[in-house]
């Protein structure tokens, strides 16, 4: 029950308790993109892991010329999209499974959105930096 | 933050050890949770032995036996006593069943333990409190519903139509599934939870019904439904062998579908 509304303070029915505030017609986009980014996720794991061992022990003109190329700089960042919103959206859910109080599960979940834009933008960046020679 | 630990007023203490029953070859043990809502006291685990030579082999045997034979005052839910009910549901030997089908030789090791379905409030002894699951149930409108004129006999349905309900109305709404999940654990006030599931898509499922996008809509929330993260307990606990998990993997494959 929130914190408001326990079932030894109220006098609602049990009914009126469980319709509450109604349906919030949503959710159904973020179960659906947490699973493309999943599938997208698995699909350009391996990639990933490829160019990034081939960075490995490069110094930043050989790390230009790696993701200087379209292709590799886009798996790149369609990796670093695909994450950043499965991560936005796995954690948002861990936050409304275990914070109850209403006012801490709200600054949470902007907290994990600012969070999430941040990591995605900054590494998207850093991609654009190395790749351009800037 | 969901609380992890139990209220003090809920931590179980120690109980009494009855004495054997006198003139019996062979005894079980069993260690039931014990609390009165009448004394003050917290809950406690009694120790009962009981005649198996002098009662049936079943859970639920043994409980009446100690009912009848030890203390009158065990207090716990019981009718059919055929898995048909789902009255005597109750968490024996850390697994939610029903007590009138689980026989008390397949609990290994030592003491047959029996609790309350876990994450209710209690009642008394074994008897959990299920208001809000019954008013969940409730929630999903679980009846026919239509607007074209009904029928001069019956509501007809194909025989392949009449298919897609099995293993959907055989629920006998015992709250085994429910109360073994995790996330209807923390969030049991807005979760509706594996069985009202079940039964939601029991009836989006009916050709019959002419409610199915809007009885969708009503479960398409962020807690009523997406809180289900397919942990599955809800099929291993279930005794009659349903797959709730399986259910409401359906329903969110309908919510989808009707998006793309």
């Amino acid at each position: 029950m929130s914190a408001t509304d326990t079932p030894r303070r109220s006098m609602r029915t049990p009914l009126g308790r469980v319709r509450n505030l109604g349906a919030a017609h949503s959710g159904t986009s973020d179960f659906w993109r947490q699973r493309i980014t999943a599938v997208a996720m698995t699909l350009l794991m391996l990639p990933v892991i490829v160019v990034v061992m081939m960075t490995l022990g490069s110094n930043q003109a050989g790390a230009k010329v790696i993701l200087g190329s379209l292709p590799v700089a886009v798996i790149m960042m369609l990796f670093i999209v695909a994450s950043a919103w499965h991560m936005k959206i796995g954690m948002q859910v861990v936050i409304e499974d275990y914070v109850h109080n209403e006012k801490l599960k709200l600054v949470s979940i902007m907290l994990n959105n600012f969070f999430s834009i941040a990591v995605a933008l900054a590494s998207i960046y850093a991609i654009i930096k190395i790749s351009s020679g800037v | 933050m969901v609380e992890f630990a139990l209220p003090k007023n809920s931590k179980i203490t120690g109980g009494k050890t009855w004495p054997k029953p006198p003139g019996a070859t062979e005894t079980r043990e069993f260690r039931v949770y014990r609390w009165n809502p009448d004394d003050g006291k917290n809950p406690s685990v009694d120790t009962y032995y009981v005649d198996i030579h002098d009662c049936g082999p079943m859970v639920l045997d043994g409980l009446i036996w100690i009912k009848n034979h030890i203390d009158p005052s065990l207090t716990f839910r019981r009718s059919c006593r055929e898995g048909v009910c789902g009255s005597c549901a109750m968490n024996i030997d850390g697994q939610n069943t029903l007590a009138c089908t689980r026989s008390m030789h397949d609990v290994k090791d030592g003491a047959v333990k029996i609790n309350p379905l876990p994450h209710q409030p209690v009642v008394k002894d074994l008897v959990p409190d299920l208001t809000n699951f019954y008013a969940q149930y409730a929630s999903v409108e679980p009846w026919l519903k239509t607007t074209s004129p009904t029928p001069q006999k019956e509501w007809k349905q194909s025989h392949e139509d009449r298919e897609k309900l099995d293993g959907l109305y055989e629920c006998i709404l015992c709250a085994c599934c429910s109360t073994s999940c995790p996330s209807y654990w923390w969030n049991s006030d807005r979760y509706l939870g594996p069985a009202a599931l079940l039964q939601a898509n029991r009836w989006v499922s009916d050709s019959r019904d002419e409610a199915t996008g809007e009885r969708l809509d009503n479960l398409e929330d962020p807690f009523r439904l997406y809180r289900c993260h397919t942990i599955m307990n809800c099929a291993k606990a279930c005794p009659k062998g349903l797959n709730p998990a399986e259910a409401i993997a359906e329903l969110k494959l309908k919510m989808v579908e009707r998006q793309i």
